[in-house]
């Protein structure tokens, strides 16, 4: 066959390939994205309409007898603001120390230059591979008898972290993976930026904070957005640590909503309440979201 | 100490006490308590074991049956013609005092009239093991087939493409508690939207299934989730692996009058092959710590058929507050992870040799 005539034709098929690619496209999109046209649909409706649009498409459009029922319910019936409050509170800690922390490491393994750096680098590559949840029986044990100071009109010492924020928050900050992340982008930021610091005398934390972190902004989107799914959606760690509902999350508050809720539309609602954020941050940040998986695979 | 040693030890000490307080030392300490007897909340002092917990865990054994007879001799049959068999666990009591802690994993018949039965100490554990590696054998290739193949679809640059793959990849970004009890509404057997829609395109042949409550559908429910759910982020790891592939790879393919399907057995997919590895090995890791589908959707029934080896952990060491056995239960985890990390990299590494 010769080569030029196969450069130079033109797909006779392109035009059919193209719409069945679209169709085989939309079909999938339909799959993927129905349980959530479901979810927010159903939360507009009452369980009669519910089971009345199940044999149509109107199943996930919000079409027939709607209104915001359900999510005046779920306020009234459960303490879904008080959930709202703490897995922000936990969420906002969680990513903030753990850019702070991991990035700080990363930094003096890869930027120092001192003794052993090189093992610890290792080590900490090789624990990559234990799985956080894996380790939360002993953890529980650990963390039941670990000490904390607390204000109780007053400093008192406490004897657990049983059913605290800091429970939450503390276990998810050094992440062997992320410190992975921090390294592998440090690493590329040439050495002059730091040696012209320091001939003007900055200290490594000055030129951590003033001139590599500010250079860092891909890595730390990366890290700030896994970090975020992680900690909001947690669920093990809360369900060992806290029995206390003062300081459960909204991952706990849907699952006993759930538990004890036979309304479909109002467990729909609270499940679109708790998404909704996460799916907001997702569209403003797609493209973060998108590089930062991408990303995180191809390095790991 | 110079100024580099300063800082270097002082920035990094926040990480170092996180990842010894939270990862190493409860590592340790998941190895020890494995050899106690532990509890999670006890008057007593806790004392070394031995490996009691792991006998416990590990122990099986089995026993053979015979049908039981009348007075003349003849085999006694049950009202469905059945051959009747002693109860399992009064024949071990009166027979075999030293298996009295067995329990019946499982049965098959033997000869013409006798019947063999594993026997287990901790039958749940091993059906939970079970379980684990048969939701890893489904979702494995399912959710990274799935995800190869929307990530194929995503490369060819489309008009377009950039909003589907958003829609793919939505299911990520919401939480699996969500997505479990979103799932749990849509496998109802009488009003579920998943039975409608087998229906219709069934045109009503196949019976409603119930999905959840069916112990041989429980699992593969919960796989058909699991791969919907995680699909996007293997599709995006493909995508970035596939854009990694020379173009004029193709070309050259082109002019060399390559079809479609020779391109990718012969450049696609030998350009993923790295890729290729690391989703198998994350993907299986994470497939072997399934919990919280089964915990919020099933709690391990119909049956058993849903536990798994995480939820078992959690059960023994939270729920029954046995820590030392839950900590037994984590290391098992540990060692089959590690090993299968290991032979996947070996198998791996070979193939690229």
């Amino acid at each position: 066959m010769s080569s030029a005539i196969v450069l130079n034709t033109v797909d006779p098929y392109a035009t059919p390939k193209k719409v069945l690619t679209y169709a085989v496209m939309l079909i999938l999109a339909y799959i993927f994205i129905f349980p959530l046209l479901f979810m927010f649909s159903s939360a507009l409706k009452p369980q009669a309409q519910i089971f009345e649009d199940l044999y149509s498409i109107a199943a996930v459009l919000p079409t027939g007898d709607i209104s915001l029922d359900n999510y005046v319910s779920v306020f009234e019936s459960s303490r879904i603001g008080l959930y709202f409050f703490n897995s922000f509170f936990i969420t906002t800690t969680t990513v903030v120390l753990s850019l702070l922390v991991n990035s700080m490491l990363a930094y003096s393994l890869v930027r120092l230059e001192w003794k052993g750096r090189g093992f610890i680098l290792t080590f900490i590559i090789a624990l990559m591979i234990i799985p956080l949840d894996g380790i939360a029986i002993p953890l529980l044990m650990l963390v039941s008898h670990l000490p904390w100071i607390g204000w109780d009109s007053g400093l008192v010492l406490e004897t657990t972290w049983l059913n605290t924020y800091h429970v939450q928050i503390l276990p998810l900050i050094a992440n062997p993976f992320f410190i992975f992340l921090f390294v592998s982008f440090f690493k590329d930021i040439p050495k002059e930026f730091d040696e012209a610091a320091a001939i003007d005398g900055a200290t490594p934390f000055q030129i951590y904070w003033r001139i590599i972190l500010p250079m860092s902004k891909p890595v730390i989107a990366t890290v700030a957005i896994l970090q975020f799914l992680g900690g909001w959606n947690q669920y093990l760690f809360p369900v060992l640590f806290t029995q206390s509902e003062g300081v459960r999350p909204v991952m706990l508050g849907i699952q006993q909503f759930f538990g004890n809720n036979t309304e479909w539309g109002e467990v729909m609602a609270y499940a679109s309440l708790i998404t909704l954020p996460v799916l907001l941050v997702f569209l403003i940040f797609q493209r973060q979201f998108v590089q930062s998986m991408a990303g995180a695979g191809i390095k790991g | 100490m110079n100024i580099s040693t300063k800082y270097g030890i002082g920035m990094g000490s926040p990480a170092f006490i996180g990842l010894g307080l939270f990862l190493l030392i409860p590592f340790i300490m998941a190895i020890f308590m494995s050899f106690t007897n532990s509890r999670l909340l006890s008057p007593n002092a806790t004392e070394f074991v031995g490996i009691d917990n792991y006998a416990q865990l590990l122990s099986v054994n089995y026993i053979v049956l015979n049908a039981e007879r009348n007075d003349e001799g003849l085999i006694k049959l049950d009202k469905d013609g059945d051959i009747k068999y002693p109860r399992v666990r009064r024949h071990l009591k009166s027979n075999y005092p030293e298996l009295r802690s067995y329990y019946e994993l499982t049965s098959f018949s033997w000869g013409e009239n006798d019947k063999v039965v594993i026997l287990a100490r901790d039958p749940i554990f091993w059906k939970s093991l079970y379980n684990t590696i048969a939701f890893a054998l489904m979702v494995i290739p399912l959710q990274c087939g799935l995800a190869l193949g929307l990530a194929l679809l995503i490369n060819r640059k489309l008009k377009g493409t950039n909003f589907f793959r958003t829609l793919y990849f939505a299911p990520v970004v919401t939480s699996m508690v969500v997505v479990a009890i979103v799932w749990t509404f849509l496998y109802h057997k009488d009003f579920g939207l998943i039975n409608q829609y087998i229906n219709t395109l069934t045109f009503g042949l196949v019976d409603n299934i119930n999905w959840l409550g069916d112990e041989r559908w429980s699992m593969k429910a919960i796989v058909i989730m699991s791969a919907w759910q995680g699909a996007g982020v293997q599709m995006l790891i493909f995508l970035a692996g596939l854009q990694g592939i020379p173009v004029d790879r193709y070309e050259a393919a082109s002019i060399d009058g390559a079809n479609e399907w020779q391109k990718f057995r012969y450049i696609t997919l030998p350009g993923l092959k790295h890729t290729i590895t690391f989703v198998m090995i994350s993907t299986t890791i994470a497939a072997f710590g399934l919990f919280v589908q089964v915990d919020v959707m099933t709690g391990g029934g119909p049956l058993d058929s849903t536990s798994t080896v995480m939820l078992h952990a959690i059960n023994k060491g939270f729920n029954e507050q046995d820590t030392a056995y839950g900590s037994t239960i984590t290391v098992m985890y540990f060692i089959i992870i590690l090993s299968i990390a290991l032979l996947q990299k070996m198998y791996f590494s070979k193939k690229e040799a």
